[in-house]
């Protein structure tokens, strides 16, 4: 059930949706169970900024019916402290060498997010430089500092930010498209013209819950960041048509995800035209879903 | 700190006890790792887990291991909303999936010091299993102090699952009529070389922390946060650090030195 993606060999189509994985805090309270049954056939790292960040303060989570409602806020360390502290861990459990060749091991990709092609391109160049790294996915969710417009919302500003920034890697660039746009087709064919080599959805809806305490005025929203964004099996049915939609639109691979639970959902993913499949917000309720979905899909590929 | 199976494991029930207003699930998982006291587990009923009010609960919930002997665990449950009032419904015989033991447990006492031990409500469980190994570890019984508060009489039937405690209640309808703080206040200025172990709602905590910072007595608080993942993948769990940033309850706790936190977070406490 092996796999080519943008010329990585993989193991089966079952990744991780950035965000939702942590595999160095995995490592810490699975030990080597982890490192002995990882169950994503690639790697995606969350979404990795220039400058640290703190994220949002909480409540940072809601559940919603069929789902979950996160204000995260994409913490994490920065680019630099990214690439001379976790990129060794990583390289370690997931089994690279150092020159970033993979016999059997399981290719990291990275996500990056920046708010202009400045700070993008400086994201990209720096990736590109680590052998480590075996793709470059691009987190377009983030508003433009020029246009305070998301960068990934419009075809023709995401179009004109990735031809800005193309030139700044020779390894895949896989751009994560934002969900909340008029046609996300149109954005998927303008992020293929301007040398995407994969496009992937969807990333989460965005969502907002008040406080329970009905009896405040104004209502307060729960969300210590405000609004946030929805997962979840809520969303499989969005997820279905959008990705549909964009394979019909391009001829890039495209890795497709949102509220995968099960092999059968994946499949479905699979046969509106998904290369990839991956798993988010399902791991929180089991950690190895990752690995069960993989081995039902074997099952029912072979089972055609 | 002992490690999880790296996959959610489906648990047999082996019986449901009342304990006051509280539920004391038992469940055997006799091939489990032993955990630390302090670690808690993600728990979902394997049948009907969603589909209550606004087809919740969906996501699994964290359980504070309560005790843990002869293959067979405990966790002690409140009924304050969907997840929970599915678990209390569980019987002997129906299936439960588990993910743990997770989290940093408690660190025992340096030597010298006593361990006053502080619950409130349903935070009494992880003390619980505290206790036990205080005592597996060689401490005499009477060197160990249990302070236990309570809203009322029903739920200060609660603590029967502690040896030896001291009770207060909210409506002094049971021992002593007030906070369980008073009772650590007094203790502290009697004995000020303890380390306190507190596990309650976040304005128990607070009231420990700031009385401990005074007394300059070191105090370990186990905190709970809303989780969606329990092992560190979600980054939901946040409490604000000392100095800037957070915390991961689930991984950088749920037991967490009193000193790394300026506060205890609104949010931070077991159900009030
Ligand atoms: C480490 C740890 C250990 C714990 N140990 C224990 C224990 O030993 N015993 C025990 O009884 N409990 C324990 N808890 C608390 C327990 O996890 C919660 O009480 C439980 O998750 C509540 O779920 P529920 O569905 O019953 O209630 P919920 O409906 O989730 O309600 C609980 C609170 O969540 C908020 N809330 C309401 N609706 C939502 C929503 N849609 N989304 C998000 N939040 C909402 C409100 O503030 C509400 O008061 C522990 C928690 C942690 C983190
Ligand atoms: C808690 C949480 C954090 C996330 N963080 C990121 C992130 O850092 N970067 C990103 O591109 N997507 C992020 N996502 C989006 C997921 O990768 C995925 O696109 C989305 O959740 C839909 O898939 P799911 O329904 O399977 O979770 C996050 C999602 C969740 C639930
Ligand atoms: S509950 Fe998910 S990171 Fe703590």
């Amino acid at each position: 059930m092996s796999v080519e993606f943008c010329g990585l060999a993989l193991r089966h189509p079952v990744i991780n949706g950035s965000g939702t994985f942590d595999a160095i805090a995995a490592r810490r309270a699975f030990g080597e169970d982890l490192a002995a049954s990882f169950p994503f056939s690639a790697y995606v790292s969350k979404t990795i900024t220039l400058q640290p960040r703190d994220g949002n303060p909480p409540p940072r989570l809601w559940e919603a019916s069929g789902g979950l409602i996160n204000s995260i806020g994409l913490p994490n360390k920065g680019l630099e402290v990214y690439l001379r502290e976790d990129l060794p861990q990583l390289a370690d459990l997931l089994g690279l060498a150092a020159d970033g060749a993979a016999p059997g091991a399981v290719p990291l990709i990275t996500n990056v997010m920046g708010a202009s092609a400045e700070q993008i391109a400086e994201l990209l160049g720096a990736c590109d430089a680590r052998p480590e790294i075996a793709a470059i996915e691009l987190n377009v969710s983030c508003p433009n500092v020029k246009t305070g417009l998301d960068i990934g919302a419009d075809p023709r500003q995401l179009a004109e930010v990735l031809r800005a920034v193309r030139g700044r890697t020779s390894k895949p660039l896989i751009v994560k498209l934002t969900p909340n746009t008029a046609d996300v087709g149109a954005c998927a064919l303008a992020a293929q013209e301007a040398g995407a080599d994969a496009v992937s959805l969807i990333n989460t809806l965005r969502a907002t819950a008040l406080s329970p305490d009905g009896r405040s005025r104004p209502r307060r929203p729960w969300l210590g960041g405000g609004t946030g964004g929805l997962s979840g099996p809520a969303i499989r049915a969005v997820a279905l048509a959008q990705v549909e939609a964009v394979a019909a639109r391009v001829a890039i691979p495209v890795v497709g995800m949102g509220g995968v639970q099960n092999a059968r959902h994946a499949q479905d993913l699979i046969d509106v035209g998904a290369t990839l499949v991956a798993v988010g917000t399902e791991t929180f309720r089991d950690p190895g879903v990752g690995a069960r979905i993989a081995h039902e899909l074997q099952e029912i590929m072979v089972g055609r | 700190m002992s490690e999880a199976p790296f996959a959610r494991r489906a648990l047999t029930v082996t019986g449901m006890d009342e304990l006051g207003a509280y539920r004391l699930l038992r469940v055997a998982d006799p091939d489990g790792p032993e955990p630390q006291a302090g670690q808690f587990a993600m728990l979902a009923a394997a049948e009907r887990w969603g589909g209550g009010e606004e087809e919740r609960p969906y996501l699994p919930r964290a359980f504070s291991i309560a005790r843990r002997s002869d293959g067979e665990s405990q966790f002690l449950l409140e009924d304050v909303g969907p997840g929970s009032r599915r678990l209390c419904e569980l019987q002997a015989g129906d299936r439960l999936w588990t993910l743990g033991p997770l989290g940093r447990g408690f660190v025992a006492p340096s030597a010298g010091r006593r361990a006053v031990l502080v619950g409130g409500g349903v935070g009494i469980a992880p003390l619980a299993i505290l206790q036990d190994a205080l005592a597996a570890a060689g401490a005499e019984a009477a060197e160990t102090t249990v302070l236990l508060g309570f809203r009322d009489a029903a739920r200060a039937e609660g603590a029967a699952l502690l040896a030896g405690a001291r009770v207060a209640t909210d409506d002094g309808s049971a021992g002593h009529h007030g906070l369980v703080t008073d009772l650590l206040e007094a203790e502290i200025r009697r004995d000020p070389d303890v380390v306190v172990y507190a596990c309650g709602p976040a304005g128990m905590l607070e009231g420990v922390r700031a009385l401990c910072e005074r007394a300059d007595t070191p105090a370990q608080l186990a905190l709970e946060a809303h989780m969606a993942c329990g092992f560190g993948a979600c980054f939901g769990c946040v409490v604000p650090r000392r100095g800037g940033g957070y915390l991961r309850v689930c991984v950088d706790g749920p037991v967490i030195d009193a000193g790394a936190l300026e506060r205890v977070d609104e949010h931070a406490g077991a159900p009030a």
